[in-house]
C-alpha cells in the first residue's frame, strides 16, 4: 500500500520526461495509460484508508486526501484521452511537435503536482505542491500564445502568487502556533498538529485560518478573490480548463479543509464555519448572477465553478456530518460533471469556431453525440437527478436544515436555482434551437470532430450516474470517514 | 518598542511618544533588529515611489539584503545555525539571481519608466502610509509574542506585505507588479524570522526553491507579454471582462 503512494507521486513524471524525447503518439499513449493507472491506484487506496491513514516518509493518505486523489486522477485519466482528439486537428500545422511537447510536459507535471498536494503530509509541503500547480498551470494557460491568453496568464499568475503569499503567511503563523506546543523542530505534519490542537494558542490559529481561507481561496476561486478564474478558464486550452476547474480548484479547497481541521481542533467549529459561510454565500451569489447573463461559453462554465466552490464552502459551514459527506461527494461529482461540461464545450467551440453562446445554434443537428452529452453535463451541474450532484447538494441542504441553518439552506437553494436558470437557458438554446443552416434545405449534420473527444464524456456521464443512483459501498464508507475527520479532528 | 512603531509608520510620532505606560527601552539586539525591520519597510516605500524600473529592482535587491542581514543577526544572537544557511541562500537567490534576471529582461525590453498607475506618486505614498499604519497597529495589537525577535518586527513585516499589495495594485507595468510580489515574499520572510525562526531548514529551502521557480515563470510570462504587446505596460490588459 505504501509503495502505491510513492508510485502515485512519481509515475506521472514519466510521461512528462518522455514528452521531451519521444514522438507525440507514444507520449499520448503513455499519458493516457498513466492517467488510468493513477485512477486505479487511487481506487485501490479507497478501502484501505477507511480503516485508518497510511504514511511513508513525507507522504500520507487518509480518507480526506483519497477523495481528492480520486477527483484529480479521474480527470487526469479522462482529459488525457480527450487531449488526443483535441490535438489531432492541429497535428499538421507548423510548430506542432514543439507545441505538443510543451503541452504534454505541462499537462503531466500539472497532474503530478495536483496528486502531490493531497498526498504530502504537512501544511508546508502542501503549500509547496499548490505553488507548483500554480506555476505549471500559468504556463499552460499562456501556451496558446494569443493576446488574450497572455493577459489571462499574467493575471492568473499575479493573483494566485499573491494569494499564495498570504497562504505562506498562514503556514508560518500555524507553524508558530504549533511550535508553542510541539517545540521548534517539527514540520507541520498533520497528525501531531491535530493531536496538539487543543493546546495551540487561539489568536495565531484564528489568524492562520483566515489568512489560509483568503490565500488558498484565491486559487479556489472564492469571491472576492476569484477574478483571475473566468479569464484563465476561458483562455486556456480546453483540456487544461477541465483540469483547472474540476481538479485544481478542488485541490486548493483541500488545503482549506486541512486548515479547517486544525482550526476546528483548536477553536471549535463555530469560528471557522462562520468564515466559510461568508465566503460561500458571497461566491454563490455573485456567480449565480454572472451565470444568468453570460455570453462566452467557457466563462459561463467558469462562473459555474465559482458557484460550486461556494456550495462547498457553504456545505462545510453547515458542519453537520451529512453535509460534510455531501461536500466530499460534491467534490467528486463536480470533477466529473465540470470535466464533461468543459470537454463538451471544447467540441462546440471547435465545431462552431466561436465561444459566443449566441452564435451557437442547432447543436443537436451538428453534433449528434456531443450535444446531448453536453446537455447532460449541464443538467448534472444544475443538480438534476439522477446525477451525482443531485445527491450531494441534497445532502448538503439536508445537513443545513438539520443543523438549524435554515437561512443558509434557503439561500443555497434559491441561488442554485438561479444558476440553473442561466445554465439551462444557455445550454438548451445551443443544443435544441435549430440553427440557420438547419432551417434551410441542407441540414448540417456531423461529423463529430473526433471520437477521442466523445469517449471521455461517456465515461464521465457513467460516473455521474453511478454517483447519483448507487454510490458503491466502499465509496460511501470513504465519504463518511472523511466527513468524520472533518467533523471532530482525527 | 513603541517609538520604533512610530518610526515605521511615520505619521504620528508625537502621539505615540506620549503614550503612557511604555515598556522599558529595548536592548541593543532588539533595537538593531527593529531598526533593520524599519529599513525593510522604508525600502518598500522607496519602491513605491521609484520612477525608474531599474531603481525598483535595485531597491528590491537592497531589501532582500536587509532581510538576509537580519537573518544573520538572529542566527548569531540567538544561536540558530540553520539561519546562516538560509541567509546565504537567500543572498544568492534574492540579491543576485532574481534582480539579475529582471535587470536582463529590462535591458532586452528597452523600457525605463515604470507604467503610471491609477494614482499619482503622492497619493500612492499616502495610501501606502495608511496601509502600513493599519497593518502595523493591527498586528502589533495581536496576542502573538516571540522569543527570537521583538514584536515590532512582526508588525513591520505585516506593513511590508500590505504596502507591497499597494505597489502591485497601483503600478501599471508587469515589472513593478512582479517586483511587488517578490517584495511581498520579503515581507513574509521577515515575518517568518520573527515567528518561525526555528522552522526546519528543509522547509525553508523548499520555499526558496519554489520562489525561484515562480520567478522563472514570472520571467517567462513577462517576456511573453513584452513580445505580444511590445511594451511592459499593463494598460491594454482589459480585453477579458464580464
Amino acid at each position: 500500500m505504501r509503495t502505491l503512494l510513492i508510485l502515485l507521486c512519481v509515475l506521472p513524471l514519466a510521461p512528462a520526461a518522455l514528452a521531451l524525447v519521444a514522438p507525440v503518439r507514444v507520449v499520448q499513449a503513455a499519458t493516457a495509460l498513466l492517467g488510468a493507472a493513477s485512477f486505479v491506484m487511487a481506487l485501490i487506496l479507497v478501502p484501505r484508508v477507511t480503516r485508518g491513514s497510511i504514511a511513508i516518509g513525507f507522504l500520507r493518505a487518509d480518507a480526506l486526501s483519497v477523495v481528492f486523489l480520486l477527483a484529480v486522477s479521474f480527470l487526469y485519466a479522462t482529459v488525457s484521452l480527450y487531449t488526443i482528439g483535441y490535438l489531432r486537428e492541429s497535428e499538421h500545422t507548423e510548430g506542432f511537435p514543439r507545441y505538443a511537447r510543451r503541452f504534454y510536459v505541462g499537462l503531466n507535471l500539472f497532474a503530478a503536482a495536483m496528486l502531490w498536494a493531497p498526498l504530502v503530509d504537512g501544511l508546508a509541503l502542501l503549500w509547496i505542491a499548490i505553488e507548483i500547480t500554480t506555476v505549471v498551470s500559468a504556463l499552460l494557460v499562456a501556451i496558446e500564445n494569443t493576446d488574450t491568453a497572455a493577459e489571462a496568464a499574467w493575471k492568473y499568475l499575479l493573483m494566485a502568487s499573491a494569494g499564495l503569499g498570504i497562504a505562506l503567511l498562514a503556514t508560518i503563523f500555524l507553524y508558530y502556533a504549533g511550535s508553542t506546543a510541539l517545540g521548534q523542530s517539527y514540520d507541520l505534519a498533520f497528525t501531531p498538529l491535530l493531536q496538539a490542537g487543543a493546546r495551540l494558542p487561539h489568536t495565531a490559529v484564528r489568524l492562520a485560518f483566515v489568512l489560509a481561507v483568503l490565500g488558498y481561496g484565491t486559487k479556489v476561486g472564492l469571491v472576492p478573490v476569484h477574478t483571475w478564474l473566468p479569464d484563465a478558464h476561458s483562455e486556456a486550452p480546453t483540456p487544461i480548463s477541465a483540469m483547472l476547474s474540476g481538479a485544481l480548484l478542488a485541490t486548493s479547497f483541500y488545503a482549506i479543509l486541512r486548515y479547517y481541521q486544525v482550526a476546528g481542533a483548536t477553536l471549535g467549529s463555530t469560528f471557522p464555519r462562520g468564515v466559510l459561510l461568508v465566503f460561500g454565500v458571497a461566491s454563490l451569489l455573485l456567480a449565480a448572477l454572472y451565470v444568468l447573463d453570460q455570453q462566452d461559453l467557457k466563462r459561463l462554465l467558469a462562473y459555474s465553478s465559482v458557484e460550486h466552490m461556494g456550495i462547498l464552502a457553504l456545505g462545510v459551514a453547515f458542519g453537520a456530518p451529512i453535509a460534510l459527506a455531501g461536500v466530499l461527494l460534491h467534490v467528486l461529482a463536480h470533477a466529473a460533471a465540470k470535466g464533461n461540461a468543459f470537454m463538451g464545450a471544447g467540441v462546440f467551440v471547435r465545431a462552431f469556431g466561436t465561444k459566443q453562446i449566441s452564435t451557437m445554434r442547432g447543436g443537436l443537428d451538428r453534433l449528434p453525440l456531443s450535444a446531448p452529452l453536453f446537455l447532460c453535463a449541464i443538467l448534472a451541474l444544475s443538480a438534476m437527478p439522477p446525477f451525482g450532484l443531485f445527491r450531494s447538494e441534497f445532502e448538503i441542504v439536508e445537513g443545513g436544515l438539520g443543523a438549524g441553518s435554515y437561512a443558509g439552506a434557503a439561500i443555497l437553494v434559491v441561488l442554485v436555482t438561479l444558476a440553473f436558470l442561466g445554465l439551462a437557458l444557455a445550454a438548451t438554446r445551443m443544443v435544441l434551437t435549430p440553427g440557420r443552416a438547419a432551417m434551410g434545405a441542407a441540414r448540417l449534420r456531423g461529423p463529430e470532430p473526433s471520437g477521442w473527444m466523445v469517449a471521455p464524456a461517456v465515461i464521465g456521464l457513467a460516473a455521474l450516474v453511478l454517483l447519483g443512483i448507487h454510490p458503491p459501498g466502499d465509496l460511501t464508507a470513504l465519504l463518511t470517514h472523511g466527513a468524520a475527520l472533518l467533523g471532530g479532528g482525527s | 518598542m513603541l517609538s520604533v512603531d512610530a518610526a515605521a509608520v511615520g505619521t504620528a510620532p508625537v502621539l505615540l511618544a506620549a503614550a503612557p505606560g511604555a515598556a522599558p527601552p529595548p536592548g541593543v539586539y532588539a533595537g538593531a533588529a527593529s531598526a533593520i525591520a524599519v529599513l525593510v519597510l522604508l525600502v518598500e516605500f522607496g519602491m513605491l515611489r521609484a520612477p525608474l524600473l531599474r531603481t525598483q529592482v535595485r531597491l528590491y535587491a537592497l531589501q532582500s539584503l536587509l532581510v538576509a542581514t537580519l537573518a544573520v543577526v538572529v542566527a548569531a544572537a540567538r544561536g540558530i545555525p540553520e539561519l546562516y544557511a538560509l541567509a546565504g541562500l537567500s543572498l544568492v537567490l534574492k540579491v543576485l539571481i532574481v534582480p539579475g534576471l529582471v535587470l536582463r529582461l529590462l535591458r532586452d525590453a528597452d523600457a525605463e519608466i515604470a507604467g503610471s498607475g491609477a494614482l499619482g506618486v503622492a497619493s500612492t505614498v499616502l495610501v501606502g502610509i495608511g496601509a502600513a499604519a493599519f497593518a502595523a497597529f493591527s498586528f502589533g495589537a495581536l496576542d502573538i509574542s516571540s522569543v527570537v525577535l521583538p514584536k515590532t518586527a512582526l508588525a513591520l513585516s505585516a506593513a511590508v506585505v500590505l504596502v507591497s499589495f499597494v505597489l502591485m495594485i497601483v503600478r501599471g507595468d508587469v515589472v513593478s507588479q512582479a517586483v511587488g510580489f517578490f517584495s511581498l515574499e520579503n515581507g513574509v520572510s521577515l515575518a517568518s524570522l520573527v515567528v518561525a525562526a526555528g522552522m526546519p531548514l528543509i522547509l525553508e529551502v523548499a520555499f526558496l526553491f519554489d520562489l525561484l521557480v515562480a520567478v522563472m515563470v514570472f520571467g517567462v510570462l513577462m517576456r511573453v507579454h513584452h513580445a505580444r504587446s511590445g511594451g511592459l505596460t499593463t494598460a491594454q490588459l482589459t480585453r477579458l471582462r464580464g
